[in-house]
């Protein structure tokens, strides 16, 4: 019986794998992380990049909605693994999926070094790698950064304008997160990030979309405090800024 | 038996089929949206993976003589799509009831086959539309009716090694309805659920019931007394006091639910005679339209 129960308690070593992702226009190598890691835990904890947010891991609230290969989904049930070779779009780089591209190549190589720094201060362990160093495979349209195996960031070295100045941060907000600012569509902010990535989603695809079209796009977005009312609003409104009719 | 450990990321079923044959005890990846949570609690813990989202054959359908073929990975947005929702709009109906846009975005048709839920969103209607699950193997492949590939609560008939690979549905002149009863509108995993096909070129009806027993029903009696009632040649369902209500009657009367943290198994049944009556009702209603034209799509 004993033998029985060690043999059920045997624990296989687990099994971890390296993850090349692209994430908001940069690249990232994980070398070696578990398996099972889903795409929430790696840019929260491994890459920090904490907008999007944690609450229920199993699809339900919505709050870490990310775009894949430009599919709204939840990242908590994107495999990391699973995501290599896609890209990416954060609630951190929404902002730059607008950004004007003759600028961006030197904002972008800027937020990358703050990032590394960032990073860098609390454990020592990020590297930057410059294009050809040893990832010919991948197409790099800038600086690499290795991940390796790290702890989980200290509050302190995460920068949540993400390298940015505070007014460097506001001036590439996406329309859809200034409607959100504009109208107060936010109390406790919780499912704000992965709202304005389902309604930014929405409004890519539809820019004109019926009331019930908005309810159900956001139908997958959790909000507990406001009633959704400014949320609504906030859809309008930005409807408005994208259209420039604002 | 080697073991193997990381994750493969195929481009062809050959190779998902490859992966498999040395080491069965892969776990196949689909959409993730069951897979994750699993993981996530800790209730999954793979060793190795293969994943099936690079493989670009089974994220497309196209029609093949007169069945339409569906790939395993379609997800339930691309099924809600025009073309494909315009050829089973029973499927479509079923796919948007399906958890929210992100889930729709991931989830896909052999997904839902492949955790085998008795609250399995597309098995009744699958089930009602006679669709065969074509399953392969490195070595073999075949087909089972929804019916019997499905053979428990989360359980299936595929043997180590094997996969989905597709649905294949006959493609016909069909009225489709889909039903479903849960807590609210969004987000939300059935507590009952009902498909209804009338096949008008061949004379048949479909009907089958999700969440009100330990695997996807089908409601034969139910299914037998609206194929009686039909007037066929005129294409006539008919419009008399009660008949919506009979058809509700039987069709609980197939289910077997349980109580559980969803519903009474009390609740289920009157759902489901309730369902029943307005699939009765809206199928009656429905005007018929000419297929329109078909096109393969992605």
């Amino acid at each position: 019986m004993d033998a029985s129960a060690n043999k059920v308690n045997t624990v296989l070593p687990e099994s971890t794998v390296r993850v090349d992702l692209r994430i908001n226009g940069r690249n990232y190598v994980l070398p070696d992380i578990w398996i099972g890691e889903n795409l929430l835990y790696v840019l929260r904890e491994r890459l920090g990049l904490p907008g999007s947010k944690n609450a229920c891991e199993q699809g339900e609230c919505g709050s870490c909605s990310v775009l894949v290969d430009g599919m709204l989904v939840c990242a908590c049930l994107v495999l990391a693994a699973d995501a290599s070779g896609c890209e990416i779009t954060t609630v951190e780089g929404l902002g730059r999926t607008l950004a004007d591209p003759a600028d961006s190549s030197g904002q972008e190589e800027g937020q990358t070094q703050g990032q590394g720094q960032t990073q860098g201060q609390g454990q020592g362990q990020t590297q930057e790698e410059r294009q050809g160093q040893g990832q010919g495979e991948q197409d790099l349209a800038g600086p690499t950064i290795i991940a390796s195996s790290m702890p989980m960031p200290q509050l302190q070295d995460i920068s949540v304008t993400d390298g940015m100045s505070f007014e460097g941060a506001l001036s590439r907000m996406h329309p859809v997160q200034q409607a959100f600012v504009n109208t107060g569509a936010i109390q406790c902010g919780f499912c704000t990030p992965g709202l304005v990535v389902a309604v930014a989603d929405l409004l890519s695809h539809n820019p004109h979309p019926s009331a019930l079209q908005v309810r159900e796009a956001i139908s997958g977005n959790l909000c507990r405090c406001t009633g959704y009312g400014r949320i609504f609003a906030a859809v309008r409104r930005a409807e408005e800024l994208l259209a420039g009719t604002a | 038996m080697a073991t193997m450990s990381g994750i493969a990321r195929p481009v062809s079923v050959e190779g998902v089929l490859d992966v498999l044959d040395e080491d069965p005890a892969t776990q196949v990846l689909a959409g993730g949206t069951d897979f994750m949570v699993e993981v996530n609690y800790g209730h999954r813990k793979p060793q190795s993976i293969v994943a099936l989202s690079r493989v670009a054959g089974m994220r497309t359908w196209q029609v093949v003589e007169d069945h339409l073929v569906i790939g395993a990975g379609v997800t339930y947005s691309q099924v809600m799509k025009e073309q494909l929702a315009d050829l089973l709009p029973g499927l479509a109906q079923a796919a948007r009831t399906v958890g929210s846009p992100q889930i729709r975005n991931a989830g896909t048709i052999g997904g839902n086959l492949g955790t085998a839920s008795p609250a399995g969103d597309s098995l009744p209607i699958l089930l009602a539309l006679d669709a065969l699950v074509n399953i392969r193997s490195k070595h073999s492949s075949r087909s089972l009716r929804v019916d019997e590939y499905v053979i428990g609560p989360k359980k299936h008939a595929l043997q180590p090694g094997e996969i989905i690979v597709s649905v294949r549905i006959p493609l016909s002149d069909t009225s489709q309805e889909f039903l479903k009863v849960g807590t609210r509108n969004a987000m939300v995993i059935s507590v009952a659920g009902l498909a209804l096909v009338v096949d008008w070129k061949s004379g048949r009806v479909g009907c089958g019931l999700g969440s009100v027993g330990p695997t996807p029903i089908r409601a034969s009696e139910a299914e037998a007394w609206l194929a009686g009632v039909i007037d066929w040649e005129n294409r006539r369902i008919p419009d008399r006091d009660g008949y919506g209500q009979e058809f509700g009657r039987l069709v609980a009367r197939a289910a077997s639910p349980i109580d559980d943290h969803r519903s009474s198994a009390a609740y289920r049944s009157y759902a489901l005679s309730v369902c029943g009556k307005r699939a009765y009702e809206r199928i009656r209603r429905q005007q018929r339209q000419v297929l329109p034209g078909i096109v393969n799509g992605e």
